[in-house]
């Protein structure tokens, strides 16, 4: 890091910790909206930037991880925050099983597929499956989350809830990102015989990081319904999985930056000029457009590993 | 025996590729397979390098029948591959195309000084390190990927064409480096369309025609054969 992102990261890091001592609580809420939204494109970076695995069905483990919460919470009493690592069980365990038949096929057959299982998903929550999950109406009356005796209410609250697990997340992708599991889920996006040639398990990877990116995204969903205490099966359209791939590679593909940069962009600015109303997906729509046409890499594209390369020959430190 | 085919059948679906081939390689080696387009030569090395599922037949690396193990399981084994059309990562340094190689090593002391091997092998590979492998000439690509096959300390060395698209004067150079690296005590598998080349450097050779082996025999001795120099060296 050279000083000048260091000083970007300082201030970005100083303003998003004030920043709810000066907004109206409708700008938090768009905030909040903004950091969950971050939060789903970052897991979803995961397997689509970093391994280059097309799923454009992420909303089913949204979804997953959001009814989890919501079934446990209103039916059992499980305090929401305490559903957390279940919600990421169930959409990680879920992830998995639809993942294993499906995750040697290629980029678009790929795509295909993630999207039938999102509508899956879907319908089958609005047919109120097994008949907990509320049909169309969905479930409602989902307790708020409580820290440490402390019930989280108002926008302001989960602003640094939300957040805090942004944060928490970035901290982590990021060393993720440096270690082994990371350095072969790129080698995996970039050439993946080259990889099993050189001794990569392609299809673990592969499994691991779709259960990872759909644990990660379950708990994104345990946050939502925490925070809206109402969910419904058109929370989890296919256009939210549409919304997250845009900002995932608009933002640059594998690029953590990038990617809550778009998510700024994608959640926040329609937020911004809602008084234009539907002239913005318009002006949205075209920006998009002109965006793919010039800068196609993304806003931030990844960089490419850097080594020293005195470190590398005398202590020999391959990771 | 180092590493031994028995009659070994591949399909592409309902096609077969390989109808029964059977070569062997002993420990210390350089054996060449040769063929024209669609012989089979690439085929038999992605079926040994497990990139390729047999449909009968065996392959046994040092006593251990080794066709139904995963590819890259055979890395960790021993067999490394710098496959056809090079296959290195263009948007990756040259540095990191070599350092997956090293992905199933985890001796760090001796990864470096396979590393610095490497380097002498390759010079410019180490003049290369930062540069972006996409941005390398043919012939040092190929490098790379001997360069990347070989960071895995592998003990057999398969290489598909690392002739193909180079200049006359690189594909000596190359090839005297293969030499080289076979001084050092890797065995090495090489397919190439390129026969005088080939055979000049290797021990043995296999001559394959339509999914079959048709000839073998020492390389001198199959260099100065009328049907080889008829099919493959012009004249």
């Amino acid at each position: 890091m050279n000083r000048f992102t260091s000083f970007a990261v300082a201030l970005f890091v100083a303003l998003m910790a004030v920043a709810p001592l000066f907004l109206n609580a409708y700008h938090v809420d768009v905030l909040n909206s903004i950091g969950l939204y971050g939060l789903l494109a970052l897991s979803l970076n995961l397997i689509l930037g970093e391994a280059g695995l097309f799923n454009m069905g992420h909303a089913a483990f949204y979804a997953m991880g959001a009814y989890t919460a919501a079934i446990l919470n209103t039916r059992y009493q499980i305090p929401i925050l305490w559903t957390l690592p279940l919600s990421a069980l169930v959409a990680g365990f879920f992830a998995l099983a639809v993942a294993r038949p499906v995750v040697h096929l290629r980029g678009d057959y790929l795509l295909i597929v993630t999207i039938g299982v999102s509508e899956i998903v879907r319908i089958a929550l609005v047919n109120d499956v097994f008949g907990i999950t509320g049909g169309a109406n969905g479930i409602f009356g989902i307790s708020r989350p409580e820290l440490f005796g402390f019930v989280i209410r108002q926008p302001q609250h989960f602003y640094y809830l939300i957040w805090g697990f942004v944060a928490f997340t970035i901290f982590l992708f990021l060393r993720l990102k440096q270690s082994r599991f990371g350095r072969a889920l790129n080698y995996l996006r970039e050439d993946e015989v080259a990889a099993e040639g050189s001794g990569v398990n392609t299809d673990y990877y592969k499994l691991a990081v779709f259960g990872l990116g759909a644990a990660w995204a379950g708990m994104a969903g345990t946050l939502f319904a925490a925070k809206m205490t109402i969910i419904s099966p058109e929370s989890f359209s296919f256009w939210e999985s549409v919304v997250l791939f845009m900002i995932v590679i608009l933002g640059g593909a594998g690029n953590v930056a990038g990617v809550l940069l778009a998510a700024f962009l994608v959640i926040g600015l329609p937020e911004l000029f809602r008084e234009f109303s539907s002239a913005r997906m318009l002006v949205f729509g075209l920006v998009m457009m002109v965006m793919m046409l010039v800068r196609p890499q993304g806003l931030l594209p990844a960089k490419s590993r850097q080594f020293s390369f005195a470190e590398l020959s005398n202590k020999g430190s391959f990771r | 025996m180092l590493l031994e085919v028995e009659n070994l059948h591949v399909h592409y679906g309902n096609v077969e590729a390989l109808h029964g081939v059977s070569l062997m390689v002993r420990q210390g080696e350089i054996v060449a397979i040769l063929g024209a387009n669609g012989a089979g030569k690439t085929t038999t090395l992605s079926a040994i390098s497990g990139l390729l599922r047999s449909s009968a037949g065996e392959i046994r690396f040092e006593g251990r029948s080794i066709h139904k193990t995963p590819a890259h399981q055979l890395v960790a084994m021993g067999i490394a591959q710098a496959p056809e059309g090079r296959r290195i990562f263009g948007t990756l340094t040259v540095q990191e195309n070599l350092s997956l190689g090293a992905f199933t090593q985890t001796d760090r002391v001796r990864i470096a000084k396979n590393l610095q091997w490497i380097h002498e092998l390759f010079p410019v590979l180490a003049e290369r390190r930062e540069q972006l492998a996409g941005t390398l000439s043919g012939g040092e690509q190929q490098m790379l990927a001997i360069g990347r096959a070989l960071m895995a300390q592998p003990r057999i060395l398969l290489l598909d064409e690392p002739s193909l698209g180079l200049a006359p004067l690189l594909v000596k150079a190359i090839f005297q480096t293969l030499w080289e690296i076979n001084s050092a005590g890797v065995t090495i598998v090489l397919v190439e369309q390129n026969a005088h080349a080939a055979l000049k450097l290797a021990h043995r050779g296999y001559v394959m025609e339509v999914g079959k082996i048709v000839l073998e025999d020492r390389a001198e001795v199959l260099l100065a054969n009328s049907q080889v120099r008829d099919a493959y060296l012009g004249g």
